[in-house]
């Protein structure tokens, strides 16, 4: 027991110094401008979408974006179009689509943070027969690609699941409704999660649960009292993670929502938006740059976990 | 609005689960045809509509690879159907149509429609089982197309799915105000056309040829077109037919021939690539792209399909005296008559609740097909029963009368033919490889033949 505690201690020390030393490296005059030259490289092509989108179909068209700086001849209308202008029977453009994205999004990130905590708590802190090879199973589910459970995930949703005559799982109608898409991001987010978060709440001080199991508390009192306050970083940084891949995910909503205006994402629409023989490329780039902007903003919200977070599971401390 | 809308479309599901249930278990007892003879007359501008009364309440969906805005025009040519009938048509375009609607079938969460553009795809989705026969009035509806677009709605033999568009892909766009001041004649025959070709190429004012056959992951299918259009104007559509089939190989003189008229034609590096760069620069060019340098005079002629109308600039004026128009493209083999290659949509059922048959029956009608032509240009249908008079742009026009000329040799779009892992596939890849990297003809030949199925 104090072994390990002072073998924990120590490598606490050895990753501390070394956070040290890559930050005095960085924070040296040479190490600031190789960041922020690599961050201006990062950027060049964001802002040349950002400019492209700005600008006329004709220009876009005949020259490249940097002309902007030369001829800054810009115009709102791909924008304004993108945002009003929908097909037929479709008002607002992207709005319902925007809130379709955030209506998939956000279930679809709380669902597998809330099953996971609980699920990684339970494998890591309450002892039962088998507890290793349950946590050992998940992880390994990690293997098995999404694309290969679309269709027998599909088929459940339709047709439920029989062995015989005997009903396992009902069919449920749920197409054109967003239950599917969320339970299908939910199955597909889970392994990764449990395993995220079972590393991070697994190196919690025993000395803590130990002092509130003798103070009397219940697993759900130090579950949501002590491991939920103390993981927050990896919440965060696994709320990010999550949210920015339903986010920018095509394949999932196409296959459980469809691309209807009820309940598609804002991704299904826009690889609809240039039309069927790409007549209105010049719409693209305003599209993915309202796509963009709600992702930014969690991530500059939700920005100083997730530095912390990225921590949770690599440094042991 | 849209709040309330949507919360109350997550509940509406439920119920209309119920609703759907008891709608069929109740037609199955009474007139499951749903003729409309029994339902409630409609009147005034509805009445036209009666034969597909009886369902209202109902809503069916469609699957198709057509989006906004061509979609739009879909949507609108119903919309009073729908309102008069009281069936909803919920559409929903997707550019990932071809690889989701096996997806969405396997997974038992088909479409009540799927509107699909190669017969290859309608055979593997018959094989699923899960496609219904059509009703009886579509099938009646049929003998107004020519029997071959019949033969192309059909799976071993059996009819399943009613065409519903129709566009004509041997045009070649040019441009009638450069023709006449340069003093040149539309041309009539291959020989007049190569000649020409030639004419230009010494004139020495732009190339006479430009293409393009970039289309993103699709790149290389309007080099499929080219070398359809020459096996079809070659051999005529016997030979074609095989040919499609696998029963004449890629490896056959007859089609290494052909592909040599290509590579004489499309390859000729005095001929190409009007205002884009060399032969290699036809692969990088996007197809949208390719006929640009027509409007500047720096090419003349493009080869491309009735729907390349939709990628002129605004203001472009389209017509037998304007900046851009078209013409057919001859056949090489002057005994071939009149041949025609050209791609259309198929609408396959995956139900047969009678509402569902109550819309494939309107959509197969010339009604219909009327309809849309009167919402926007662009559209064609191969449908005789269709008024001329109706299309008011020259290029629907053009491409009207050739679909329905009963002397043309008219055949389907060979690579949708195919299978998909050569018509999608291989064929697109070393054609692609055949302008890019110059591969020789045997080469390409051979490859096309391997990656066949068994």
């Amino acid at each position: 027991m104090s072994e390990t505690a002072v073998g924990r201690t120590a490598r606490a020390r050895a990753a501390a110094a070394g956070v040290r030393t890559a930050r005095k490296s960085l924070g040296s005059p040479l190490g600031s401008l190789v960041v922020i030259v690599v961050t201006v490289l990062w950027t060049i092509p964001t802002f040349g979408l950002l400019a492209t989108s700005l600008r006329p179909k004709q220009d876009v068209a005949s020259s490249g974006w940097w002309e902007v700086f030369v001829h800054p001849d810009l115009t709102l209308s791909n924008y304004h179009t993108v945002l009003f202008e929908g097909g037929f029977s479709v008002s607002g453009g992207l709005m319902p689509y925007l809130v379709n994205s955030l209506a998939i999004s956000l279930p679809a990130t709380l669902f597998p943070l809330v099953l996971a905590a609980m699920a990684a708590y339970v494998l890591a802190w309450v002892r039962f027969k088998g507890s290793d090879t349950v946590f050992f199973v998940i992880f390994a589910l990690q293997v098995v690609p999404l694309q290969m459970a679309l269709i027998p995930l599909l088929r459940l949703f339709s047709g439920g699941a029989h062995l015989g005559s005997l009903t396992i799982v009902p069919a449920v109608d749920l197409s054109g409704t967003y239950a599917p898409v969320w339970l299908a991001h939910t199955m597909f987010a889970l392994p990764l999660a449990t395993f995220l978060l079972h590393n991070f709440i697994s190196q919690l001080p025993r000395d803590l649960m130990e002092a509130a199991v003798v103070d009397g508390a219940s697993h759900f009192r130090i579950f949501t009292s002590i491991v939920l306050p103390l993981c927050t970083p990896a919440l965060a940084s696994f709320a990010i993670f999550q949210f920015l891949w339903v986010w920018n995910d095509l394949l999932v909503a196409l296959t459980f929502a469809g691309g209807s205006a009820d309940v598609a994402p804002m991704t299904a629409r826009l690889a609809q938006l240039s039309g069927s023989f790409g007549g209105r490329w010049e719409l693209l780039t305003a599209g993915a740059f309202l796509s963009l902007i709600v992702p930014l903003a969690v991530f500059f919200a939700l920005q100083r976990f997730f530095v912390r977070g990225l921590l949770a599971g690599s440094v042991k401390g | 609005m849209n709040g309330t809308h949507r919360r109350r479309l997550l509940a509406v599901p439920a119920v209309l689960g119920l609703v759907l249930a008891a709608a069929c278990s109740n037609s199955s007892g009474g007139s499951a045809k749903g003729d409309g003879a029994d339902a409630a007359p409609l009147t005034g501008d509805c009445a036209k509509y009666q034969a597909y009364a009886g369902h209202s309440g109902t809503k069916v969906t469609m699957f198709a690879s057509i989006r906004s805005p061509e979609s739009d025009s879909l949507e609108k040519s119903w919309s009073e159907f729908s309102s008069c009938t009281g069936i909803k048509i919920v559409y929903e375009g997707s550019p990932d149509f071809e690889s989701q609607l096996p997806v969405r079938v396997a997974g038992g969460n088909a479409p009540d429609f799927a509107i699909v553009p190669q017969p290859g795809l309608l055979a593997q989705m018959v094989k699923t089982g899960k496609v219904v026969k059509p009703p009886a009035r579509t099938v009646a509806n049929e003998d107004k197309w020519s029997p071959v677009w019949k033969t192309y709605g059909s799976v071993n033999g059996t009819f399943y799915a009613a065409p519903m568009s129709a566009n004509m892909k041997s045009l070649v766009w040019y441009s009638p105000k450069a023709f006449k001041q340069a003093g040149y004649e539309v041309p009539k025959t291959w020989a007049d056309l190569m000649s020409l070709s030639d004419k230009i190429a010494k004139a020495g004012g732009g190339k006479p040829w430009c293409g393009g056959i970039g289309s993103g992951t699709a790149t290389g299918w309007p080099a499929t077109d080219w070398l359809e259009e020459v096996v079809l104007g070659t051999h005529g559509g016997d030979v074609y037919d095989q040919w499609v089939s696998h029963k004449l190989k890629f490896s056959d003189p007859k089609i290494t021939e052909a592909m040599q008229t290509v590579a004489g034609w499309m390859q000729n590096p005095a001929w190409v690539n009007g205002g884009i760069g060399d032969v290699k620069s036809i692969a990088t060019t996007t197809f949208q792209d390719a006929g640009t340098p027509i409007l500047s005079s720096k090419c003349w002629m493009l080869q491309q399909a009735s729907f390349y109308r939709a990628q002129w600039p605004q203001g472009t004026s389209i017509g037998p005296d304007g900046d851009i128009f078209a013409f057919h493209l001859p056949a090489v083999n002057p005994s071939v008559t009149n041949p025609v290659e050209g791609g259309g949509e198929f609408v396959t059922a995956f139900s047969d609740r009678p509402e569902v048959q109550a819309v494939q029956d309107y959509l197969s009608s010339a009604d219909w097909a009327s309809s849309r032509v009167r919402v926007s240009q662009g559209w064609v249908s191969a449908n005789q029963g269709v008024d001329k008079s109706l299309y008011t742009d020259p290029i629907d026009r053009l491409s009207a009368d050739a679909l329905t000329d009963p002397a043309a040799t008219f055949r389907f779009d060979g690579s949708d033919l195919m299978p998909a892992a050569v018509g999608a596939g291989q064929e697109w890849k070393s054609l692609t490889a055949w302008f890019a990297e110059g591969q020789a003809i045997p080469k390409v030949a051979a490859d096309i033949d391997a990656a066949w199925p068994q």
